[in-house]
């Protein structure tokens, strides 16, 4: 493993810090560390590291610093530690961390513009060590992107070795027995005797010495979490009604809170009449917050209800009222003087283009509500010289920051505590429900208050999946694709949500056309241009964000191509792709589906799409009859390359969840706006997959190359246009836009 | 009035038409009952009402009186799960876990009814229970093996 440690030389150093009571192990980042807020308390200031693990007298705590939404990256943070440290995970407890520029996730950065994931060059590693940089200076703690894994592969795994490591050099100080003679397993130094030194009565001797830091990671061969399925550890608490969510935050005297801001996202309220609500049982208080009210009650249901009872005058919104016009500012896009990037620009798409016949389509992906199944809410308490906010967010950091404005508090005295989050798909990006608990708490100093959104809230308010549009041109020869030339058009997702948290980011929209431009597909003319729309609602990242559309448009655009001219639609992507472990993933596709052709027998079909993104090749082939009450989706299999695989069993719950989110979005999700506001305002609009609809679902992990790549979002982007492949192959239809349910019925 | 949760009777001062989720979440302090829609579109607050599953959003307070209501913290506990529990465990059904109070008790109830459901009666027992995560493959099998492990006893 002696590129692990080169890794660990270059870009971080695990170090050691005294704590109360014991010694604190975790990374010092580049030369100058981070201050670190778990010792700022504690020590002299002098112990600047990012903790992974701390062990006093009193136990061994593992510290996670990415959120979990759901998708289980708590267990398996807290098994990379575990794995080195010889620990066993019924003896620890796993904490989230408070927010800390020192956890910064690095892996993020490897979605740099322009340069794709498998590309190596010098060129794409340096930028991304400046990228790296930058994340650093701005101190991001974000849980997106499917980076969790990723981030925390190298990193925790030498936290864990380091701590073993120091704590064996602590029991031979106190022994006097060779280091060389030691075991560890189950938190405990065994020493030749058969003795046992618990990890928690070295603490204090191991935070005495130098760490040792000169650490040879475990052979795979003797890993016992690691590639093994594990028992989640939050599964008997979400199996018994007793896990916490950030909804099921509690304290003493608390007081429950609503708010309705101008449904015209982002407009102003223009007034309120409130004397209705102020005289209903249980009202409290009713404050003005940013662009709307805010009822603090007694009781959720009564300060729902008071709510419902302010009459508003809502100022407009900034964006098209009508969704037709939505529409018909991506039409307009796509020209010169709005092109974005151009990042693949292979052979001459041109003059491809002015021979034979041309195939042309256009496709559309609507917006999209995240709608987790637990509501936006935070808990705050604020006194003169603190707040506290408790919360499931993915940016802490912001949240922070944006409290300390609002309560003229200093940042270190606002404190952000995570709760666990009932679902997120990128909607706990945004923090405008923390800020608006902030004004509530600060009406009612003392008083811890907490405040739910409405399922009709936060679905009004959803910053939503992009709107895109794109236009195909292509041409086939000899029975191969020859030329495919697509233009996306979208207004500029990382613009929208990184300007709420403000900040700019100069440069191309990596994300118009991520999960297009960078398919690994050696057709011979082959050109992807990105076209960025003016700005309209806003909106913000949806599970796999650009690639959740622009996989649909590529993938559909090359199966026409592929239909065009006459060949079969695995053989074709995989004669087209150029990267082996792409080629590897829809072969196993391929296998895993017994392909033999689009055509499994009457009114059946089968269609394949692939879409690499997040640096991840995932493959997926999709079964569908057309039945008399419409499409019926039978089966599914998919196929993706992580690199590694840390837990299979979570790896295959990840995929074949992202799968039915993608089908059951592509089937009936759509948002629309209608005098400016949300049409779409509960589950009753926006139904996604119901289980008779959930297909059986055959999925597979490969381990090939050496990047360590999450797996949350890419499962998604290959899903519908697999499922709209298949249909045509069920039905001769071919569906251009989602939601799919506009075109033809479904079971 | 007075509402009997979980083999405990409460004493609460609420309006007749707050739902009995508001009245166990807000007044009882009953957390494993959800909140998701409030419209009977997603089942997360769903407990059993005399063993019978209903939609607490749905059920007024006071229709509640005299009744047996059971939560999926009375279902069973982390150290004493119900054998529908159990099952959600061994097959890591969770992910978010956010609807899996609901679907628990959804499917508890309509093991009680129907002792060996086909997959047909899974499906419209079942299909009231919105998942965003997408657990519905797990689910439908965590059901068979709690449907034998009741059958066992
Ligand atoms: S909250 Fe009752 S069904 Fe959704
Ligand atoms: S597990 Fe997240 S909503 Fe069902």
């Amino acid at each position: 493993m002696g590129r692990i440690k080169t890794i660990a030389r270059r870009t971080f150093l695990i170090g050691s810090a005294a704590v109360l009571g014991g010694v604190a192990f975790g990374a010092y980042l580049y030369k100058k560390p981070v201050a670190n807020p778990l010792v700022d308390d504690l020590a002299d200031g002098d112990a600047a590291l990012t903790e992974y693990v701390r062990i006093t007298a009193d136990g061994v705590t593992l510290i996670t610093p990415r959120a979990d939404k759901g998708q289980g990256v708590y267990h398996v943070q807290a098994a990379l530690i575990a794995e080195e440290l010889d620990i066993d995970l019924d003896q620890v407890t796993v904490d989230p961390g408070p927010p800390s520029p020192a956890y910064y996730n690095t892996a993020l950065s490897e979605e740099a513009p322009g340069f794709m994931p498998t590309d190596d060059r010098f060129a794409a590693n340096a930028t991304r060590t400046v990228m790296d940089a930058a994340m650093k200076i701005m101190g991001v703690q974000i849980t997106g992107g499917s980076t969790t894994v990723a981030d925390s592969w190298d990193k925790l795994r030498v936290a864990g070795a380091v701590a073993r490591e120091t704590l064996k050099a602590a029991a031979a100080q106190e022994t006097g027995v060779a280091v060389a003679n030691m075991q560890t397993e189950r938190g405990a130094v065994i020493l030749p005797d058969g003795r046992q030194l618990a990890y928690t009565d070295l603490a204090a001797t191991a935070a005495g010495l130098d760490p040792v830091d000169n650490v040879t990671l475990k052979d795979p061969s003797k890993w016992r979490y690691i590639g093994k399925d594990m028992q989640r550890i939050d599964i008997v608490p979400k199996s018994t009604g007793t896990q916490t969510y950030g909804i099921d935050m509690e304290l003493d005297g608390m007081v429950h809170a609503t708010v309705i801001t101008n449904p015209r996202k982002g407009g102003a309220m223009l007034s309120a009449n409130t004397a209705d609500a102020e005289g209903m049982r249980g009202v409290l208080k009713v404050v003005e917050v940013p662009n709307g009210m805010g009822v603090i009650a007694d009781n959720t249901w009564r300060a729902f209800q008071a709510a419902q009872a302010i009459t508003f005058e809502w100022g407009p919104a900034e964006y098209p009222a009508e969704q037709d016009d939505h529409w018909a500012v991506l039409a307009e896009s796509f020209k010169k003087d709005h092109q974005d990037s151009q990042y693949r620009d292979d052979g001459d798409a041109d003059s491809a283009l002015s021979k034979g016949d041309v195939v042309t389509a256009e496709y559309r992906a609507p917006y999209l509500a995240h709608a987790p199944l637990e509501p936006l809410n935070a808990t705050v308490l604020i006194t003169d010289n603190r707040a506290d906010v408790w919360t499931g967010t993915q940016v802490p950091r912001f949240a922070q920051d944006a409290v300390a404005d609002i309560t003229g508090l200093d940042k270190d005295d606002v404190h952000i505590h995570v709760l666990m989050m009932g679902g997120s798909f990128g909607h706990r990006l945004e923090i405008d429900v923390i800020t608006q608990a902030a004004h509530l708490g600060l009406a009612m100093k003392n008083t811890p208050v907490k405040l739910t959104y409405s399922r009709e809230e936060d679905m009004a308010h959803d910053y939503t999946r992009q709107i895109a549009m794109a236009r195909m041109q292509g041409t086939v020869k000899d029975g191969q694709v020859e030329a495919l030339d697509l233009g996306i058009a979208m207004p500029s997702v990382i613009s929208s949500q990184m300007g709420r948290l403000g900040l700019s980011v100069p440069g191309p929209d990596a994300m118009i056309t991520a999960g297009a431009w960078d398919q690994p597909f050696g057709i011979p003319n082959y050109r992807v241009t990105g076209y960025r729309s003016a700005d309209l609602a806003p909106i913000s990242s949806w599970r796999s964000v650009g690639a959740s559309t622009n996989g649909f448009f590529h993938d559909s655009a090359l199966d026409e191509l592929i239909h065009a001219a006459g060949a079969d639609p695995m053989d074709e992507r995989i004669r087209l792709a150029w990267d082996d472990n792409s080629r590897a993933v829809l072969d196993e596709v391929a296998q895993l589906s017994g392909w033999d052709g689009p055509s499994i027998g009457a009114n059946r079909g089968r269609g394949v799409a692939f879409c690499m993104s997040f640096g991840v090749p995932c493959a997926e082939v999709v079964e569908v009859t057309n039945t008399d009450r419409g499409i019926q989706i039978d089966k599914v299999f998919a196929v993706a390359n992580v690199g590694r695989v840390v837990d299979p069993q979570n790896l295959s719950r990840l995929m074949s969840g992202g799968i039915i989110w993608a089908l059951g979005h592509a089937i009936s999700g759509e948002i629309t706006h209608s005098d400016g506001m949300t049409d779409q305002l509960n589950y009753d609009g926006f139904e996604a997959m119901r289980l008779y609809q959930a297909p059986e679902i055959t999925v597979k992990g490969l381990e090939l190359g050496d990047h360590v790549r999450g797996i949350g979002e890419p499962p998604v982007p290959p899903a519908a246009p697999a499922l709209a492949n298949a249909i045509f192959a069920a039905t001769g239809q071919r569906i251009r836009e989602m939601p799919f349910n506009k075109h033809i019925d479904f079971v | 009035m007075q509402l009997n949760v979980d083999g405990t009777t409460h004493e609460v001062d609420v309006e007749d038409d707050m739902p009995l989720l508001w009245v166990l979440r807000d007044e009882i302090g009953v957390k494993g009952v959800k909140y998701g829609c409030g419209i009977a579109q997603c089942g997360a607050c769903t407990v059993h009402l005399d063993g019978v599953a209903v939609r607490s959003c749905q059920t007024w307070a006071v229709d509640a009186v005299g009744a047996e209501v059971t939560t999926i913290n009375g279902l069973g506990t982390p150290n004493a799960m119900h054998a529908v529990q159990e099952a959600w465990a061994e097959h890591q059904v969770a992910q978010c876990g956010y609807c899996q109070s609901g679907q628990i008790m959804q499917a508890a109830s309509m093991l009680a009814a129907i002792p060996e459901p086909a997959d047909e009666d899974i499906d419209a027992e079942m299909s009231g229970n919105l998942c965003r995560c997408g657990t519905y493959p797990q689910i439908r099998a965590a059901i068979v093996t709690a449907a034998a492990k009741l059958r066992e006893g």
